[in-house]
């Protein structure tokens, strides 16, 4: 393994690894939150007792979140020194306004998770409130600063140097909106779907238990909603690609020729070599009306650009392939879950979820989420490739002069590989720890 | 003054402040480690609760020190990441196995060999971290970071793998445990608690001057440009001569139990070493090639970025008073401590 493939693996690995955590980070808080408030709306302490178990998990998840994005924020220098000190001064801004965010998330969750009884309910929600915003706000800074790399803009550059250079105009850059929605929308969705599948496995073992009941039909509810939405963003998002980054948008395709009334692909398997795109069933017109909004207009093929900028279009194409594939089952199962709910309005509260064909669904739906959010980020950054910052430098420009990248890549592989494992151990502990029959004397109880 | 200093000003406040908390929470984990007697168990939980709510947020200092530096400063950043790749690396792998370390402990089976392993695995990453820290620090300092048209001239190992680096690795580390020995007297009400830290912040105290002896006298070979500054420049001199006076302030005040006094000369001392260093090196960033003022991005990104850090200063500090009202207040942690359980709901 050369140096830029270490380099380019632990960083891919690092981001992989936290996003998770970031994706719960944003989430959980707006789980949390909605519990906390039912509580106070109802007084009903089962609320209580769930804001609290979602609480613990968050604060596992949070402490791994915070320091695996402590190790990205270096990661960005000690791997792509020369893509720091070239584009530091542009995109630093986002990341500037993502540590006062991060602060405020790290302040609030501190109050949220020691203070139960330290402040008024009133003051406590608040708390909690402000953590699911500064959460959600510092995802918004950090893929803003992502996709100017796709999208760069707020500069010129005149005999190599750069000049003009206006960090608001590269935060407002031409991707950033499109982005950072679908990317917002997804932490919801995935982390919504997840929980809600944890829920929907506790409900087959022990149908009656209210806890759990509850805590599907709130995590159902954020998830289910955010993915009919996201299928909207990614629409938005796949035009302004097909718009900015033509190259991108055909190799999510594995569109080789340039063609006039495009078909889209579902499946298929792009062979680099022959320049074709095989298996795949296309659905006529299908690309240039997604793409640009009418079924004649001219979708550019990869032939059409220099080889040497080409990304590698089969990774790239086959994880495209399992984000949507992911996307259309998680929309599916949401509209199933609005339509078991619609049914059942006149019947008793809950009894929509009482199906264990819906549950057992809702338990395999439970990683599509995070399938998708990881597929999506292949999507993304390996798309972007070769480059770093998309038509300005190459990634190979931008590596480290420093030998022996493999070390750190396998370490930090091991290290991560350790916490994933008693992360996941430690989760598995807080689930199996809780009610099994609903006793509000739990709400005061301590671990 | 311009942008860019002020700029370099308010990256220095900020380590400060990283050093004046999460610093704390570092030497939090020495003491964890150094745990011992009939009270060791409760020296433990009362190091657990001060810490708990308040070390996420205390770690953002240095994510805001970073973000300063690559946006305000981008050669400067690449070229630490670039020339102390490796000590780096290992200050973030301490940094991992600390943080987590101390939250799975938090979440974990409370069987005492359980919360061994993670204490363990905590203290050692507390002490680890700090020190390379440190030598990050002290290889910058030194003088020995050569850069050559935006390249690092200088290797891997040479700039950090040297007796001054190292000396202020453990003078970084001895500050910490200092601090957190020094803080801990105020978070119990219990006399014997008390005076166990106290013990330990006087020792500390001691091994602090030892090292800061130690480290000023390997400058004159280890880092001779910035020794010079400390005698070159009348500022510098009169950071250290105050420093001086509050080092002896905390040891005084210590010794006659006056806790609080302790608490605020400690802290003062700790600040003006740091700010004594920034004051010596003046105005290089990365000495001898890299200044504040040749490192730093165009003005329009200084003066975005000053407005950012203005308007984040207006919410954080607020939101950070909160966080220590709520949980550092005498009556709480009375409250905590008569009622371990109840903390984590």
């Amino acid at each position: 393994m050369d140096d830029l493939l270490a380099a380019r693996s632990q960083m891919a690995m690092s981001l992989a690894f936290h996003i998770i955590f970031a994706a719960i980070g944003i989430a959980m808080p707006l789980l949390m939150v909605i519990a906390e408030w039912r509580y106070l709306r109802t007084k009903d302490e089962i609320y209580l007792t769930l804001a609290k178990r979602w609480a613990k998990g968050t604060s596992i998840l949070f402490a791994v979140g915070a320091v695996s994005g402590t190790v990205l924020s270096f990661e960005l220098g000690l791997l792509f020194p020369k893509f720091m000190g070239y584009a530091g001064a542009i995109i630093g801004m986002p990341f500037s306004l993502e540590g006062f965010a991060f602060f405020t998330e790290a302040i609030f969750l501190g109050i949220y998770l020691y203070g139960w009884d330290r402040i008024s309910p009133r003051k406590h929600l608040f708390a909690g409130v402000i953590v699911a915003l500064s959460g959600a706000a510092s995802g918004v800074f950090v893929v803003i600063a992502n996709a100017w790399m796709n999208t760069p803009a707020g500069f010129r550059i005149v005999n190599g140097q750069l000049t003009e250079i206006d960090p608001v105009a590269a935060m407002m850059n031409p991707n950033a909106f499109s982005q950072t929605l679908h990317m917002i929308l997804a932490a919801y969705a995935a982390t919504g779907f997840a929980v809600a599948g944890i829920h929907a496995f506790m409900l087959i073992r022990d149908p009656t238990n209210r806890f759990h009941r509850i805590a599907l039909a709130i995590a159902l509810s954020v998830g289910g909603v955010t993915a009919i939405l996201q299928p909207l963003s990614g629409d938005i998002l796949a035009k302004a690609v097909a718009r900015n980054q033509p190259i991108k948008l055909a190799a999510f395709e594995g569109q080789f020729e340039t063609e006039t009334g495009a078909g889209v692909r579902i499946g298929g398997i792009p062979d680099e070599e022959k320049r074709e795109t095989n298996y795949a069933i296309t659905i006529p017109y299908g690309l240039s009306i997604l793409a640009y909004g009418d079924p004649h207009s001219t979708v550019k093929g990869l032939n059409d650009f220099p080889q040497n900028e080409h990304p590698p279009v089969a990774i790239v194409h086959l994880a495209f392939q399992m984000m949507i594939g992911c996307g259309m089952l998680m929309l599916g199962i949401a509209a199933w879950s609005a339509w078991r709910f619609w049914r059942n309005r006149k019947n008793p509260a809950g009894k929509w979820i009482d199906s264990n064909r819906f549950l057992r669904a809702l338990v395999c739906a439970a990683p599509l989420g995070f399938i998708a959010i990881e597929t999506g980020w292949v999507v993304t950054e390996v798309g972007r490739q070769p480059w770093i910052i998309f038509g300005v430098m190459r990634t190979s420009e931008a590596v480290t002069p420093m030998p022996g990248l493999i070390v750190p890549f396998v370490t930090f592989t091991l290290l991560y590989i350790f916490l994933a494992i008693i992360t996941g151990w430690l989760l598995l502990r807080q689930v199996a720890a809780s009610p099994k029959e609903f006793e509000p004397a739990e709400a005061n109880d301590a671990a | 003054m311009p942008l860019e200093t002020i700029v370099a000003g308010i990256m220095l406040v900020s380590l400060i402040f990283y050093a004046l908390l999460a610093g704390a929470d570092y030497g939090g984990g020495v003491w964890d480690l150094f745990a011992f007697g009939t009270r060791a168990k409760q020296q433990r939980e009362l190091i657990a609760k001060a810490i708990s709510p308040v070390w996420e947020a205390n770690h953002v200092w240095l994510i805001l020190v970073i973000v300063i530096l690559f946006t305000a400063f981008p050669p400067a950043f690449a070229t630490a990441a670039t020339a102390l790749h490796i000590p780096l690396t290992l200050m973030l792998i301490g940094i991992v196995l600390r943080g987590t370390a101390f939250t799975f402990r938090t979440y974990d089976s409370k069987h005492d060999r359980v919360q061994r392993r993670w204490s363990l695995l905590f203290s050692i990453a507390s002490i680890i971290t700090p020190i390379v820290l440190g030598i990050t620090l002290g290889a910058i300092a030194s003088g020995t970071i050569r850069v050559e048209n935006n390249a690092v001239t200088s290797g891997f190992f040479a700039s950090w793998l040297a007796l001054f680096p190292f000396a202020v690795g453990f003078f970084a580390l001895a500050l910490f445990a200092f601090l957190a020995a020094v803080y801990l007297t105020l978070e119990t009400n219990d006399r014997q608690l008390q005076e166990d830290f106290r013990n330990r912040a006087l020792v500390a105290g001691a091994v602090v001057g030892i090292l800061a002896l130690i480290v000023f006298l390997l400058a004159a070979t280890g880092a001779p440009t910035v020794r010079a500054g400390i005698s070159r420049s009348r500022w510098a001199l009169a950071l250290h001569i105050l420093t001086a006076i509050f080092a002896s302030g905390a040891f005084l005040a210590l010794w006659t139990r006056r806790f609080r006094w302790a608490q605020i000369c400690a802290a003062a001392q700790v600040s003006l070493i740091l700010a004594g260093w920034a004051f010596a090196q003046y105005p290089f960033l990365i000495e001898p090639d890299i200044t504040i003022t040749t490192a730093a991005a165009p003005r329009i990104t200084l003066q975005l970025l000053l407005g950012a850090l203005g308007v984040g200063a207006v919410l954080l500090f607020p939101s950070y008073y909160y966080l220590f009202r709520v949980f550092k207040r005498k009556n709480t942690l009375i409250a905590i401590r008569e009622n371990p359980d109840k903390v984590i709901g």
